[in-house]
C-alpha cells in the first residue's frame, strides 16, 4: 500500500541509523488508516508498533477506555488483531482468563495483550492486574497512560499530575502528585517491565520485540499525549511526548528482575546531561493554566527526586 | 450401576465439574461455596481433572476470567454466594450479554448488612434480571445432576446458567448421591465447541460498542442494533424450556433420573391446596403436605426447578383449579412481595381458568429455621384466609421475631 512506503520514508529520514529495528518492522499493518479517535492521539501511534511487535496471533484485552473508540463501532473496526472488549475494572482477569484457555487447550503460541488506560490501570482496574501479575499470567499488560479518564470527557484520575485542570478539578487544579504505579507494579516481581513512550516509537516497538520472547506479566507504562484533554494543539503531540522524556517526567526504562536499564534519551541524558526543567512543558498545555507556583515546585522536586533515584539504580 | 457415595452438595457440585471436563476454573472463595473450589483445586493439582484453576483475587475477577476463558474456547466453571455473587453482578451481565455457556453453582446465603453466612435464597434471586437461566436444586443429588444438565442446556443455547443449592442445608450436609460414569457423562455431555474460534487470519472484536440502530457492515449487510442484539437474548430464553427438558429426559434416559419437568411436583394430583416453593424448602414443605394429608387436608407440592426462563405456563397448569396455593419464598423484593409470588399471580392474568387463592410468606431469611410444623401453621392460616375471603395482599413474614 502506497502510503505505508511514504510513512516509511519519513521515519527513515528522522532516525539515526542503528538506533532501532524499528525500519526492519513488518510492513503488515494491524490498523487501518481511519479510526474514531481525536486527532493528535499519542496512542494511535504506539499501539500500531506494539501489533507489530507481537504479531497476528495475538487477543488484545481491552476494558472501556479510548481504546474501545479506537477499536471502531460493531460492525466496523478499523483493527486487524482478535480483540475482546471487557468491563472497566476487569482487564487483568480477562487477559488471565484469555491465557488460562489457551493453556488448557494447546495454542500458547499466541500472544496476550491488555491494554488498559490510567483510570482502567492506576484506579479501577488496580486489583485484578495485581490479582494478574501476582499469579505471573502469561500476559503483556500495557497501561497507555494520558493522565485522565479521557474517555469521558477529561476527568482527575490517580495518574492526573499536580496542578493540572481536570473537568472534576475545574476550580482548584490537582492537589495531589501523580501516582508512582511502575514503583507499585515493581513490588509484584516481574519479569519484564517497561517505561514508554508514544513519541519514541521505535524504542516502543523494541521493548514489544523483547518482551515477547519472556514468560510471565510483563508490565509496561505507555505515556501517551492527550491534546484532548491536556490542551494543546494536536500537531505537537510528539513533541510534547517528547519534552516529557527531555525534562525527565517520564524517563524511558527497564526493569528486569530488579535491574534497571535506562533506553534511549533517557540514556543519553544520563550519560551527557541535557535534562530540560519542566517549566517549558507546563506553559505549552492549557491544563495547566492554573498551577500555583508552589505546585511547579513540587512537581519539579518530585520529578527530580525520581530521577535521581532512577540514575543511582541504574548505575549513573 | 455406578456407586453412591455420601456427600456434601458443595463436594457433588465439585463432582459434576470434574465429570463434566470443565477446563478453566476461576473461583474466590465464600462461605458456603468454598467446598468447591478446595475440591477441584486437589483435583486438578493431582492431575484428577486437566484443567486451568486460576485463583482470582475477587469474584468480578472469577467471572472476567470465565467469560474470557469462554469466549477463547474453553468450558468455563466457577462457583460463589452471597455477596460473591452480588460482587459479579456487573459480570453477570457481560456473560449472558456475551451468550457464553458458563455455569455455575451457587450456594444460596443471605447478602449483607447486616452480616449473615445462613441459608436464604437472596442471593441469586437478586440476580433474576441478568439473563442467566437458574435452576434451583432440592438435594444434593441435584445439585450433581442438574450441573452437568446445566452445561449440555447452557451450551446449546449459549446462555449461561447458575445452578442454586441451599448453602449448609445442602453444601454442608451429608447426603447419598448416585455418582455418574464419566463414559456416560462424556457420552451425554460432549466437547465444548466454542461458536467463534481464534482465528489469526479472520480477526474479530468482540463486544465492541453498539449503536442503538443497526448499522450496515462493509458488505452492505444491515446487523442489528443493542435492542437487536439484546432481544436475541431473550427470544433464546423464550425458546430455552423444551432445550432444558429435552436436556432432562435425555439425562434421564441414560443415568435413570428425568430432569424434563422443570417443576418438581409432589402429590399434586388430586390436591386442594399447594405449597409452591424452590430448593430445599420443597424437600421442607414435602413433609408438612404429607402430615396435613394425615389431618385430611388434600395437600401438595411444586418446586420450582427451571426459575429462568420461567415456566410460568407449567405452573399456570399445575395450579389452575386448586383452591389455594401458599408460595413459601426465601427472598423478598423488597417494597413489594416476593418475585415468585407476582411471577405465580401473573402467569394466570388474561387467562380463562380459575385462579387459587395465594398467599405470600417470606421464611427462613438468613438461616431461620422453618420446620415443617411452621408450613403446617402457613398452610391453615392460608387454607382459612382464603375461605373467609381475607387473602392478604402483602407477604406475610414468617418468624421474624
Amino acid at each position: 500500500m502506497a502510503w505505508i512506503r511514504i510513512e516509511k520514508k519519513q521515519i527513515k529520514g528522522k532516525l539515526m541509523s542503528g538506533q532501532t529495528a524499528l525500519l526492519d518492522s513488518p510492513e503488515q499493518e494491524y490498523i487501518l488508516p481511519g479510526n474514531r479517535l481525536c486527532a493528535g492521539c499519542g496512542v494511535t501511534i504506539a499501539y500500531r508498533f506494539i501489533l507489530k511487535a507481537l504479531g497476528k496471533k495475538t487477543v488484545v484485552c481491552v476494558p472501556a477506555s479510548c481504546l474501545t473508540i479506537l477499536h471502531g463501532i460493531y460492525p466496523k473496526t478499523p483493527v486487524m488483531a482478535t480483540t475482546v472488549n471487557n468491563t472497566f475494572a476487569g482487564t487483568g482477569a480477562a487477559a488471565s482468563g484469555i491465557s488460562a484457555a489457551l493453556k488448557a487447550t494447546g495454542r500458547e503460541d499466541w500472544h496476550v495483550l491488555a491494554m488498559a488506560g490510567d483510570g482502567g490501570t492506576f484506579d479501577m482496574g488496580i486489583q485484578s492486574l495485581s490479582g494478574a501479575a501476582e499469579r505471573g499470567e502469561n500476559i503483556i499488560y500495557v497501561c497507555y497512560d494520558n493522565e485522565a479518564y479521557m474517555n469521558t470527557g477529561s476527568q482527575r484520575s490517580s495518574a492526573t499530575p499536580v496542578g493540572a485542570v481536570t473537568t472534576t478539578t475545574p476550580i482548584n487544579p490537582k492537589e495531589q502528585p501523580k501516582k508512582d504505579f511502575m514503583k507499585i507494579m515493581e513490588a509484584h516481581s516481574l519479569p519484564y517491565m517497561a517505561a514508554v513512550s508514544s513519541s519514541y516509537p521505535g524504542d516502543v516497538y523494541n521493548k514489544f520485540l523483547k518482551a515477547r520472547e519472556i514468560k510471565g506479566t510483563r508490565f509496561f507504562h505507555l505515556s501517551a499525549p492527550c491534546p484532548t484533554g491536556w490542551w494543546y494543539p494536536t500537531k505537537d503531540t510528539v513533541k510534547i511526548g517528547k519534552m516529557m522524556v527531555e525534562a525527565c517526567i517520564f524517563p524511558l526504562y527497564e526493569v528486569e528482575e530488579d535491574r534497571v536499564s535506562l533506553t534511549g534519551k533517557s540514556l543519553s541524558i544520563a550519560r551527557s546531561g541535557g535534562k530540560k526543567p519542566i517549566d517549558d512543558y507546563i506553559a505549552m498545555q492549557g491544563r495547566f493554566k492554573k498551577i500555583l507556583p508552589e505546585q511547579v515546585r513540587e512537581f519539579q522536586r518530585l520529578v527530580d527526586k525520581r530521577w535521581e533515584a532512577l540514575l543511582a539504580r541504574a548505575g549513573y | 450401576m455406578e456407586q453412591t457415595l455420601i456427600l456434601t452438595g458443595a463436594q457433588a457440585a465439585a463432582e459434576a465439574a470434574r465429570l463434566s471436563r470443565v477446563q478453566v476454573i476461576a473461583a474466590y472463595p465464600i462461605t458456603p461455596q468454598s467446598k468447591i473450589p478446595e475440591t477441584l483445586s486437589a483435583y486438578v493439582e493431582r492431575g484428577v481433572l486437566q484443567a486451568q484453576f486460576v485463583r482470582v483475587e475477587s469474584e468480578h475477577s472469577a467471572m472476567g476470567v470465565c467469560i474470557a476463558a469462554s469466549i477463547a474456547g474453553a468450558r468455563a466453571f466457577t462457583a460463589t454466594s452471597a455477596n460473591g455473587l452480588a460482587y459479579m453482578h456487573e459480570q453477570l451481565h457481560w456473560a449472558a450479554g456475551s451468550r457464553l455457556p458458563i455455569v455455575m453453582p451457587v450456594a444460596n446465603r443471605g447478602v449483607a448488612a447486616p452480616w449473615t453466612i445462613l441459608n436464604d435464597c437472596q442471593d441469586t434471586i437478586s440476580q433474576r434480571d441478568t439473563g442467566w437461566m437458574q435452576i434451583y436444586c432440592m438435594n444434593n443429588q441435584e445439585a450433581l445432576d442438574l450441573v452437568v444438565v446445566a452445561f449440555k442446556a447452557a451450551e446449546q443455547l449459549l446462555i449461561p446458567c447458575m445452578v442454586c443449592f441451599d448453602g449448609f442445608l445442602l453444601s454442608h450436609t451429608f447426603m447419598p448421591v448416585s455418582m455418574l460414569g464419566q463414559e456416560d457423562v462424556d457420552s451425554y455431555l460432549p466437547p465444548y465447541v466454542p461458536f467463534h474460534t481464534l482465528d489469526a487470519d479472520n480477526p474479530v472484536n468482540i463486544n465492541p460498542v453498539i449503536t442503538s440502530d443497526p448499522i450496515a457492515d462493509p458488505d452492505g449487510v444491515m446487523s442489528p442494533g443493542y435492542m437487536g442484539i439484546r432481544f436475541r437474548l431473550q427470544k433464546s430464553l423464550e425458546e430455552a424450556l423444551p432445550v432444558l427438558r429435552q436436556a432432562g429426559r435425555e439425562f434421564g434416559e441414560i443415568f435413570g433420573r428425568s430432569y424434563e419437568d422443570p417443576l418438581f411436583r409432589y402429590r399434586t394430583e388430586d390436591a386442594d391446596f399447594v405449597f409452591v416453593a424452590m430448593g430445599a424448602l420443597a424437600g421442607e414443605a414435602s413433609e408438612a403436605a404429607d402430615a396435613l394429608r394425615e389431618k385430611g387436608v388434600k395437600a401438595g407440592v411444586l418446586g420450582v426447578r427451571v426459575y429462568r426462563p420461567f415456566p410460568a405456563a407449567e405452573l399456570y397448569e399445575a395450579l389452575c383449579g386448586r383452591r389455594v396455593a401458599a408460595v413459601i419464598e426465601k427472598a423478598i423484593s423488597y417494597g413489594y412481595e416476593g418475585a415468585l409470588s407476582s411471577e405465580i399471580k401473573a402467569s394466570f392474568y388474561a387467562k380463562s381458568g380459575p385462579a387459587p387463592a395465594i398467599t405470600n410468606y417470606i421464611v427462613s431469611l438468613g438461616g431461620k429455621d422453618v420446620a415443617a410444623a411452621d408450613l403446617i401453621q402457613v398452610a391453615t392460616e392460608s387454607i382459612a384466609a382464603a375461605k373467609s375471603g381475607t387473602v392478604s395482599d402483602r407477604a406475610r413474614w414468617l418468624g421474624f421475631e
